[in-house]
């Protein structure tokens, strides 16, 4: 297997730095006691509105449903005017068609989870095959997830041959590789996989399925941005980040956005660099951008179901 | 030697837990003769909007669930706040009551929640009809909870006021913020006591303490309040509350000429205010040779 990114020396990824837990722990406390009041909070949410990607990944999603969400991803609230779209919609692979078609020339993209999501158990043809036909019915954007079993077994090679792979299979769309931190445990061990995804050829990385509990936290988020930030230093390549599931509540989004900046910098503030996968977090988001607009506590009554 | 008195630090009651005001804030009540009473929370708007969202998350388990067993936690609070009798009548004593005031505004509080304990699962035939129809259905109306309702309680009593007007809102499967006396705040915190130790769901009832003028403007424009009481008389909050509840057309109710202290202050119209009518159609074959009908 020819690895896409095979201009770079390729560390031992048993030599990837150990996390210092409480460290790491504490200094994501820290991003969670910034004031954003008023006008910095009206952006803040408006940019975390456009860096969703609305997401329905559910055995029990229909045609109707995905039509939904992208009316909704498109007319997140008309009743207030200059909003944003959300970045995204993220479908499984047999939906990607029906969202093209809803989408249109909106500018939303259209992420679709490949490779036998979520558990990642299938043979690598198969995952291919599967990626293959997303990019064909015109996803933008592949999530994929790695094969946690092979990765705990230490059988790093496996893991960064596979997401060569799909990467290769990807063509122009861009490939958010899913650690899936929730069955990796340790924080030694997400920084390992994110090593690896990244010299391997991700263009994203991404905490979780949301399948699995804990799904995205904030230490583990930051552990990732490191990851990142460390591999910029080294080969001056930027690699975006996505924390998913989890993330319900406008005031942790704008947590996290704190975080990025204060990690990575104001060149990842942008939705090209930084997305958030969510299903629930858009309609808060609204509820404090009305309230900061009217002065008054709302309601989720009067907003679109998601 | 003299022993230097304690004086209590109250909290407020959010969703089954006493934290203190996020605001930080506090006041100290005084009493005729100019003793301070306590030290109070003085609330914020946001303890208020913690106070909604945790009255909204209890609002679909407490109205669901069986009107008898709401009964029966009523019927709870009541025995533990005869349990508890010493204590607040020791508090209404120091707010400047006389000893045989105390005793009776007590006394009153229990039974009147005994008095509600026992409408809960009969308010609904009282209020409900059977209506006639000219089409084959049988058609009937039923009172159904509006939601959380926002109280701002009676200023002048410390506990019957409160309990008064938290009793008929929950009894009716309601969840409830209620906004404790300003000046007599005392037993409203210790009921909180009461009620966490009474087998009601966290976020049935939240009490926090605070000024009216400052919160009752908050009480009436949250959108996610389906009702607001209020029990004072004066104009100018009266005329703020109607203006900012016509936002999502709250319901609005004054109870501002009630004496809490006579039998007149219990009754099950007090239920009926916080209740929607439901009327469903449903559709019947004319049975045995009898007219449409029911």
């Amino acid at each position: 297997m020819v690895a896409i990114n095979s201009n770079y020396n390729i560390p031992d990824f048993s030599l990837s730095p150990r996390i210092d837990q409480v460290g790491v722990e504490e200094r994501a406390k820290r991003f969670t006691a910034r004031s954003i009041k008023t006008t910095s909070k009206v952006n803040g949410l408006k940019l975390v509105l456009n860096m969703i990607d609305l997401t329905t990944l559910e055995g029990k999603d229909t045609e109707g449903k995905v039509k939904q969400l992208c009316y909704k991803a498109q007319h997140l609230h008309d009743a207030y005017e200059g909003l944003p779209t959300v970045a995204a919609i993220c479908v499984y692979p047999s939906m990607v068609k029906i969202a093209k078609q809803a989408l249109g020339n909106s500018g939303v993209k259209i992420a679709a989870v490949a490779t036998a999501f979520p558990s990642g158990q299938a043979p690598r043809d198969v995952k291919i095959r599967d990626t293959k036909f997303a990019v064909d019915n015109g996803a933008d954007e592949i999530d994929m997830v790695i094969s946690r079993g092979k990765f705990l077994e230490g059988d790093y090679n496996f893991v960064f041959d596979e997401i060569a792979a799909i990467k290769e299979a990807c063509g122009n769309a861009r490939l958010k590789v899913i650690l899936e931190t929730g069955e990796l445990v340790t924080y030694d061990k997400v920084r390992r996989a994110s090593d690896i995804a990244m010299y391997a050829g991700a263009d994203f990385i991404k905490t979780s399925t949301g399948k699995i509990q804990p799904a995205a936290t904030m230490p583990v988020t930051l552990v990732m941005l490191e990851a990142i930030r460390d591999f910029y230093y080294k080969t001056g390549k930027m690699i975006a980040m996505k924390p998913a599931g989890g993330i319900s509540k406008a005031k942790a989004a704008l947590h996290y956005l704190v975080m990025v900046q204060e990690t990575l910098g104001s060149a990842w503030m942008s939705n090209h660099w930084f997305r958030f996968g969510a299903s629930s977090l858009a309609n808060d988001v609204l509820m404090q951008l009305v309230k900061e607009k009217t002065g008054v506590y709302q309601s989720g009554n009067y907003f679109s179901i998601d | 030697m003299t022993r230097i008195a304690v004086l209590k630090t109250y909290k407020i009651y959010i969703g089954g837990q006493f934290p203190r005001t996020e605001s930080g804030r506090y006041y100290t009540p005084f009493n005729k003769t100019g003793k301070p009473l306590a030290n109070m929370c003085l609330s914020s708007r946001k303890d208020f909007r913690e106070a909604v969202v945790a009255a909204r998350n209890a609002f679909g388990g407490w109205s669901a669930r069986a009107a008898f067993n709401r009964g029966q936690i009523l019927y709870r609070i009541a025995e533990m706040l005869e349990g508890r009798k010493a204590q607040f009548i020791d508090e209404l004593l120091q707010q400047g009551a006389t000893k045989e005031q105390a005793e009776n505004e007590v006394n009153i509080s229990i039974d009147r929640l005994v008095y509600y304990a026992g409408w809960c699962d009969k308010y609904q035939q009282l209020f409900s009809a059977v209506n006639p129809v000219a089409s084959s259905h049988f058609n009937f109306s039923v009172p159904e909870p509006t939601g959380v309702v926002s109280i701002i309680a009676p200023q002048q009593t410390s506990l019957l006021g409160l309990v008064s007007v938290i009793a008929p809102v929950i009894a009716g499967g309601n969840t409830c913020v209620v906004l404790a006396s300003e000046s007599k705040p005392l037993c409203a915190i210790t009921f909180a006591e009461v009620i966490n130790s009474s087998d009601v769901p966290g976020g049935v009832v939240n009490v926090l303490t605070g000024k009216v003028a400052e919160l009752a403007k908050y009480f009436a424009d949250h959108m996610d309040v389906n009702a607001t009481i209020f029990c004072e008389n004066d104009i100018d909050t009266k005329k703020l509350i109607q203006d900012k509840s016509a936002l999502n057309v709250k319901r609005v109710f004054f109870y501002d000429d009630v004496k809490w202290n006579v039998a007149d202050a219990e009754n099950p119209y007090f239920i009926l205010d916080t209740q929607e009518i439901k009327t469903t159609w449903h559709p019947i074959e004319n049975i045995g040779g009898a007219k449409a009908g029911y």
